[in-house]
C-alpha cells in the first residue's frame, strides 16, 4: 500500500475549506500568467494568419505601423487618403501582378465597411496561403452597373446581426460605435455571406469602390446636403473613385519588393508610404515587446503572491499537526516520510491549481473570445495547452514545490526532535 | 534453547541534551509472547524509554537489542523500518490521527510496513479485513461509526483503535505507554482484559509501562525503571 499520497490526501480533505482557497489563488495565478503567454502567442498568430500573399501594402505617409494597423486589422483611421492616380500607376507598373484598393471610412452597426473590388476575395489570402471562402452567395459585380448597392458580410458580421441572404443594410457614416448620419437612402442588400476565416474578414462590410462613391455622391464635409435622385438617376461617370484608403499589391517577383517600396516612399507625385507586412509586424511586435514583459512580470509576481499564500498556509497548519506527526512515526514512519507528506501537500496544492487554473484559462478565453474577436480583432480559439504553456505550468508546479521545501524540512526536524512524544 | 527475546535491555543510559538528569536501565528482558509490566513512576524517563525501544532515539550507553536488532548498530531509517515490522504503540490518548477514519488509522502500520500488510493478509484475508475483524472484537463495529469522524469517539473507544491498531498485522512486540490512565475503573477493566486477549490471539510480547501498582499483579514479569541524576 502506498502510505503517502493516501494521508496527503486525506489531510487536504480534512482543512477542504483553505485547501481549494489555496488552490483557487495559485489557479488564477496561473490562468493570469498563461493567459498572458496565450495572448502573446496567439495575437502574433492571429495577426500573421491575416496577412498572406500581399506583397505590399500602400498607404498615404504615415507611420507603417499605423498603415498596417487600419488596412489589414481594420483598427483606427487612415490619416489620410491616396490618390486614385498612385492605383493606376501601381497597376500599370509590369512588375506588379495585381493591385486591391481598400476605401474605409464608413460602419454598420459597429462593423467596419469595406469597399474594394472583388479581386480582394481572390487575391488577400490568409493563414500562409488559403483563400477567403464563401460560405452562401456570391460577390458583387464591382461595376457601376447592376448590383452596385450590393454588400458581402463577413461571418461575425452575419452570425451576430442574424443577416441572411437579401436582407437589406443601411450603411453609417463614420466610424462610430452610435451613428448619427445614416446613407438611409441607399439601402444595400446582402448578396455573399464569407465562411469564417479568424482574420479581420470576419467582421468586415464589403461593397464594392463605386458603391462607396454612389453613397457620398451628395455629401460635402461630412453632411448629406442633398438627397439623391434613384439608382437610375446616377451618372456612372461620377462613380469613378478618386481616392482610396490603401492598396494591397501583389508582385510577379518577390525580388522586386524593396525596389518598388524605395520608389512608392519616394514618389514625387504624392506622400506615400509602402510597407512590407511582416516588417510592419516584427516592428509591431517591437513596440508590444515591452508591455508584453511589463504584463508577464506582473502575472510572475501575482504566481509568487499565491505560492506566499500556499506557503502560510501550510506553515500555518504545522504546529497543530504536530501530534499526528508523531503518530505517524510510533506507526513506522521516518522523519523522511513527515518530510515527504509535507512536500507532498504543497506539490498536490500547487499542481491542482496549475489544472484548475488551465481550465479555468479554456472557460474564460470561450466566454472573451468572440468579444476579442468583435472588438480588438483578436481570433483566440480555444485549444489544448501549447507545450511553452505547460512549461509553464510546470515552472509553477516546481516554484510550488520549491516553496513546500520549507515547511518540509521544519516539519522533519521538528519530527527528529519529538519523535513519538511531542514536548510542548 | 530459548527464543530470541524480542526486547534486551543492559545498563542503558540515556541523557537528552543539556538535562542533568538521566535514564537508567539495568537489565530487562522480555521473551516473546510474554507481557512484562514497567513500573515508571512519572519523571522516571517514561517518554524517553518509549522513544528508545521505539527506535526514534538512538541509544547512547548499554545494549538495546529489539528482536535481535542492535539498536545501537543500525541507522534512523533502519530502526523506523523495525518499529514498522515489529512494533506496535499505545499512547496515553491522541493515538488517532484525526482526519483518518476509524478503519485508516487502523491500516496505518500496514502502509508503513509490507511484513505487517501480509501478515495481516495472511490471516484475515486483506489488512482491511483484519481491521474490521480486529475492531469488531474490540468492540467497535464498523458500520455503526463508519462515518463518524474519530475525534467524536470517546476516549475508551479511542483507546481500542489504538489497540486495534498496535495488533494489526501481529508485531512481536507491543509498547503501551500508560493506556489506561486517561480511562475510569470500569472502562479500564475492560480495556485491560482486550488489551491481553488481543496480545495473546496475536502472540505479540507486551510492554507496559505506568506509574499505577495496582495493575502489576496482572503480567508475568516486573520490572522498574528509574532517573538517575547525572554524574557531574
Amino acid at each position: 500500500m502506498i502510505a503517502l499520497p493516501h494521508i496527503a490526501l486525506r489531510s487536504l480533505r480534512n482543512r477542504a475549506f483553505t485547501a481549494v482557497l489555496t488552490v483557487l489563488s495559485v489557479a488564477l495565478s496561473v490562468m493570469l500568467l498563461v493567459g498572458v503567454e496565450r495572448m502573446r502567442v496567439d495575437t502574433r498568430e492571429s495577426f500573421l494568419r491575416s496577412v498572406s500573399g500581399t506583397d505590399l501594402i500602400v498607404g498615404a505617409r504615415s507611420h507603417p505601423v499605423q498603415l498596417l494597423l487600419y488596412s489589414v486589422f481594420r483598427l483606427g483611421d487612415p490619416t489620410n487618403n491616396l490618390d486614385w492616380g498612385a492605383v493606376q500607376r501601381l497597376q500599370s507598373d509590369p512588375r506588379v501582378a495585381w493591385v486591391v484598393p481598400l476605401s474605409l471610412g464608413d460602419s454598420h452597426r459597429g462593423f467596419r465597411v469595406v469597399g474594394t473590388e472583388p479581386d480582394y476575395f481572390t487575391r488577400i489570402g490568409y493563414a500562409g496561403g488559403r483563400n477567403l471562402e464563401f460560405a452562401s452567395g456570391r460577390t458583387f459585380p464591382g461595376g457601376t452597373g447592376d448590383g452596385l448597392f450590393e454588400t458581402v458580410l463577413g461571418a461575425d458580421v452575419a452570425q451576430t446581426l442574424r443577416y441572411r441572404l437579401g436582407d437589406q443594410i443601411v450603411l453609417a457614416h463614420g466610424t462610430a460605435r452610435v451613428a448619427v448620419q445614416k446613407h438611409d437612402d441607399r439601402p444595400f442588400t446582402v448578396i455573399g455571406v464569407l465562411a469564417r476565416s479568424g482574420t479581420p474578414a470576419d467582421q468586415g462590410v464589403f461593397v464594392s469602390l463605386p458603391a462607396i462613391e454612389a453613397i457620398h455622391l451628395d455629401w460635402r464635409g461630412g453632411t448629406r446636403i442633398a438627397t439623391h435622385g434613384g439608382e437610375a438617376a446616377i451618372d456612372p461617370a461620377r462613380l469613378q473613385p478618386t481616392s482610396v484608403s490603401a492598396l494591397f499589391v501583389g508582385l510577379k517577383a518577390r525580388r522586386d519588393t524593396f525596389t518598388i517600396q524605395r520608389e512608392v516612399n519616394t514618389a514625387p507625385e504624392e506622400p506615400l508610404t509602402a510597407i512590407l507586412p511582416g516588417v510592419a509586424l516584427q516592428q509591431l511586435w517591437g513596440l508590444l515587446g515591452g508591455v508584453e514583459r511589463a504584463l508577464k512580470l506582473a502575472a510572475a509576481a501575482v504566481v509568487a503572491a499565491a505560492l506566499m499564500v500556499l506557503l502560510t498556509t501550510t506553515l500555518a497548519t504545522l504546529n497543530e499537526r504536530r501530534r499526528e506527526m508523531a503518530i505517524l512515526r510510533s506507526v513506522g514512519a521516518g522523519p523522511r516520510h513527515v518530510f515527504g507528506l509535507l512536500l507532498l501537500e504543497a506539490g498536490g496544492l500547487a499542481l491542482a491549481g496549475g489544472l484548475v487554473g488551465l481550465v479555468l484559462l479554456e472557460l474564460g478565453l470561450r466566454i472573451a473570445a468572440p468579444v476579442l474577436q468583435a472588438n480588438y480583432g483578436l481570433f483566440l480559439p480555444p485549444r489544448w495547452p501549447a507545450p511553452d504553456e505547460l512549461r509553464l505550468v510546470a515552472g509553477v508546479l516546481a516554484a510550488g514545490v520549491g516553496v513546500g521545501l520549507l515547511p518540509a524540512i521544519v516539519a522533519w526536524r521538528r519530527s527528529v526532535q519529538d519523535g513519538m512524544t511531542v514536548r510542548q | 534453547m530459548s527464543a530470541t527475546p524480542v526486547l534486551d535491555i543492559q545498563d542503558l543510559r540515556f541523557q537528552r541534551k543539556g538535562r542533568d538528569w538521566q535514564l537508567a536501565l539495568d537489565a530487562l528482558r522480555l521473551a516473546p509472547g510474554e507481557s512484562m509490566f514497567l513500573h515508571g513512576p512519572s519523571g522516571s524517563g517514561k517518554s524517553t524509554l518509549l522513544n528508545l525501544v521505539g527506535g526514534t532515539l538512538a541509544p547512547q550507553q548499554g545494549r538495546l537489542m529489539v528482536c535481535g536488532a542492535d539498536f545501537s548498530a543500525l541507522s534512523g531509517a533502519a530502526r523506523d523500518r523495525l518499529r514498522a515490522d515489529r512494533l506496535g504503540i499505545i499512547f496515553q490518548q491522541f493515538n488517532l490521527v484525526p482526519f483518518l477514519g476509524m478503519v485508516d488509522n487502523v491500516l496505518l502500520p500496514c502502509r508503513f510496513s509490507r511484513r505487517r500488510a501480509q501478515a495481516a493478509t495472511s490471516r484475515f484475508g486483506s489488512p482491511v479485513k483484519a481491521a474490521q475483524a480486529l475492531l469488531d472484537r474490540l468492540g467497535l463495529r464498523e458500520q455503526t461509526f463508519h462515518a463518524a469522524p474519530v475525534a467524536e469517539l470517546s476516549v475508551g473507544q479511542q483507546q481500542r483503535v489504538a489497540v486495534a491498531r498496535a495488533l494489526i498485522g501481529a508485531p512481536d512486540l507491543v509498547l503501551a505507554d500508560e493506556p489506561t490512565s486517561a480511562l475510569d475503573a470500569d472502562t479500564r477493566e475492560d480495556f485491560l482484559r482486550l488489551l491481553f486477549a488481543e496480545c495473546k490471539s496475536a502472540s505479540s510480547a507486551l510492554l507496559f509501562v505506568s506509574h499505577d501498582l495496582s495493575l502489576a499483579p496482572r503480567f508475568s514479569s516486573q520490572a522498574s525503571l528509574s532517573g538517575l541524576k547525572a554524574p557531574a
